[in-house]
């Protein structure tokens, strides 16, 4: 491909990607209710947001919810990663190729397995039921993101820990866990994320009792225009894109 | 100091097989065995163990809908690999410094809100959108087209949501190809189309395999795309499946149509391991180093 064809080709794609997002940030700020013309700048959505209380408690427990189960997905994968890349024990091929099923699963079905499993284990649905659900989409990503760190590690370091006498446990906290840092902050970064933003597996596995952001503005989309889903839309976009940029340079960091 | 290697040890490996075990593997079995279940409007589910469920999304009604939201599934597939193939051809032909960087927008939305995006889209085809404004404002039509709620509304959707996933495999599989391969070609006289026929797509074949697995099974469950740029009319599988689930409440049903998405995933699952051994023992000059 001639290079001025390939940057043109690529240009366009990258544009027509950006273009919506961009269209509805603009839109946030837009004074006009419906937004087919600029009525001028207004911060007016955001302080409607702020000021309604159904809302902002959807947005309060979202952040929990995503907190709680980015904390634990990274605690119990990077716990994995670990023993992935430095155990060899009886069904570690099994191990492997539960990580690998999950990440390829369509969310769908794993939102009615869930939502299955629930009923059987007489979890009641509402915040318990959404954090282990989340929990469970975001594991293989802190999995895969530590374990592709601990690749490059050289291995002889911790064979000579260990030859001096450091335990398991000291050799993970001391030597393991603050070479991988980097990683596991961008695990819990990613995870963070995808648990903000997902609405299939939560629309399937929440209770009647516990509103979460991302249900409540697909349920607002659903009746028709109000402005200020563009507000929240805007403020879920600038936080995922800010926080995956990070997480991004932290797993870039000294290759 | 024994029983310390123990405990650690214990603990990285049950937490994440109890945690897997008990979340991903058993909850995939039930939904298999769901689906040969009974629905009860007690229960929920109960006995006796039946293909009532298989035999009833044979039903016209229910065919009709699969097939129309495997069609768009699939075009969605194709549009996102007709894109995506170039794309990700023209990564790699970028120099090495720029390619994470160009490769890092295409992915950067992914993990954005896809619901959020999906909004966007809407906003723009509606008639009141950007689209339609600019066509009027050019005096090019005077009535705004019917561009939302729409089969291609939906695809569009699908494509724009799901493209990373076909770019990023694809670049991966681009990115291994052996370049002297293309030159030793070139001198014994093939062409740049001989080439990329006989060189490029079956050596990537398995990151075509595994690109079109990532854009197809996602695209047939993602019911709020439907939902928001479809209308009532034009479903995904996914939209039964939820409304089976969660409005119906016929689990069975909605488990058995789950597992028709399980068993294409299995499938394509086969294909691509097919594709990565054939590659494996193509690879060519440096088949050693895959």
């Amino acid at each position: 491909m001639a290079p001025i064809f390939r940057w043109g080709f690529m240009g366009l794609v990258l544009t027509l990607i950006y273009i919506p997002i961009l269209v509805l940030v603009v839109n946030s700020f837009n004074a006009s209710k419906y937004g087919i013309k600029w009525g001028g700048f207004t911060f007016k959505w955001y302080e409607k947001f702020w000021n309604n209380d159904g809302l902002m408690g959807a947005a309060l427990n979202s952040l929990t919810v995503s907190i709680v189960a980015a904390s634990v997905a990274t605690i119990i994968g990077t716990l994995a990663a670990v023993a992935l890349h430095r155990y060899q024990f009886k069904g570690k091929a099994l191990l492997s190729s539960m990580v690998f099923v999950s990440m390829l699963t369509p969310e769908i079905v794993m939102a009615i397995s869930l939502l299955i499993v629930f009923m059987a284990l007489g979890i009641k649905l509402g915040f318990v039921s959404l954090v282990i659900g989340h929990i469970t989409f975001c594991l293989p990503f802190v999995i895969v993101a530590v374990y592709s760190r601990l690749k490059g590690f050289d291995m002889k370091m911790l064979e000579a820990a260990r030859d001096l006498g450091a335990s398991e446990s000291s050799i993970f906290w001391k030597i393991i866990l603050p070479l991988a840092l980097p990683a596991v902050a961008a695990g819990w970064l990613l995870s963070f994320t995808l648990s903000l933003d997902d609405v299939i597996v939560s629309a399937f596995v929440t209770g009647p009792g516990y509103e979460i952001l991302p249900l409540k503005v697909y349920s607002m989309v659903r009746v028709g225009v109000s402005p200020e889903v563009n507000a929240i839309s805007t403020i879920l976009l600038v936080v995922s894109l800010v926080l995956v940029v990070i997480s991004q340079l932290l797993l870039r960091e000294d290759k | 100091m024994k029983s310390s290697v123990g405990q650690f040890r214990f603990w990285a490996i049950g937490l994440a097989s109890v945690w897997l075990t008990l979340f991903v593997f058993f909850p995939n079995l039930l939904v298999i065995l769901t689906s040969f279940l009974t629905r009860d409007p007690q229960a929920t589910v109960s006995l006796p163990i039946n293909a009532a469920s298989y035999v009833r999304t044979l039903d016209l009604l229910y065919l009709t809908v699969l097939w129309d939201s495997l069609r768009m599934s699939l075009l969605a597939m194709v549009f996102c690999l007709v894109i995506g193939y170039p794309f990700a051809m023209a990564i790699v032909s970028l120099p090495k410094r720029w390619q994470p960087v160009i490769l890092f927008l295409v992915i950067l939305p992914f993990w954005t809100n896809s619901l959020v995006r999906t909004y966007a889209i809407q906003f723009i085809l509606g008639n009141q959108g950007i689209i339609n404004k600019s066509l009027i404002g050019l005096g090019l039509i005077d009535k705004p087209l019917q561009l939302l709620y729409t089969q291609f509304a939906v695809i569009l959707g699908l494509c724009y949501i799901l493209l990373p996933f076909m770019v990023l495999p694809l670049y991966s599989a681009l990115e291994k190809l052996d370049v002297r391969l293309h030159h030793a070609a070139k001198d014994l006289g093939a062409g740049p189309l001989s080439r990329f026929w006989h060189i490029t797509v079956p050596l990537t074949s398995p990151g075509i395999v595994a690109g079109c697995l990532m854009v197809l099974l996602p695209a047939m469950g993602m019911f709020y795309i439907s939902d928001l740029l479809g209308g009532a009319k034009n479903l995904l599988l996914g939209n039964v499946i939820k409304t089976q689930f969660l409005h119906t409440r016929d689990w069975p049903f909605g488990s058995a149509f789950s597992v028709i998405l399980i068993v294409l995933l299995g499938f394509m699952l086969w294909l691509y391991f097919r594709a990565a051994r054939f590659v494996s023992k193509q690879g060519g000059l440096n088949g050693s180093d895959f």
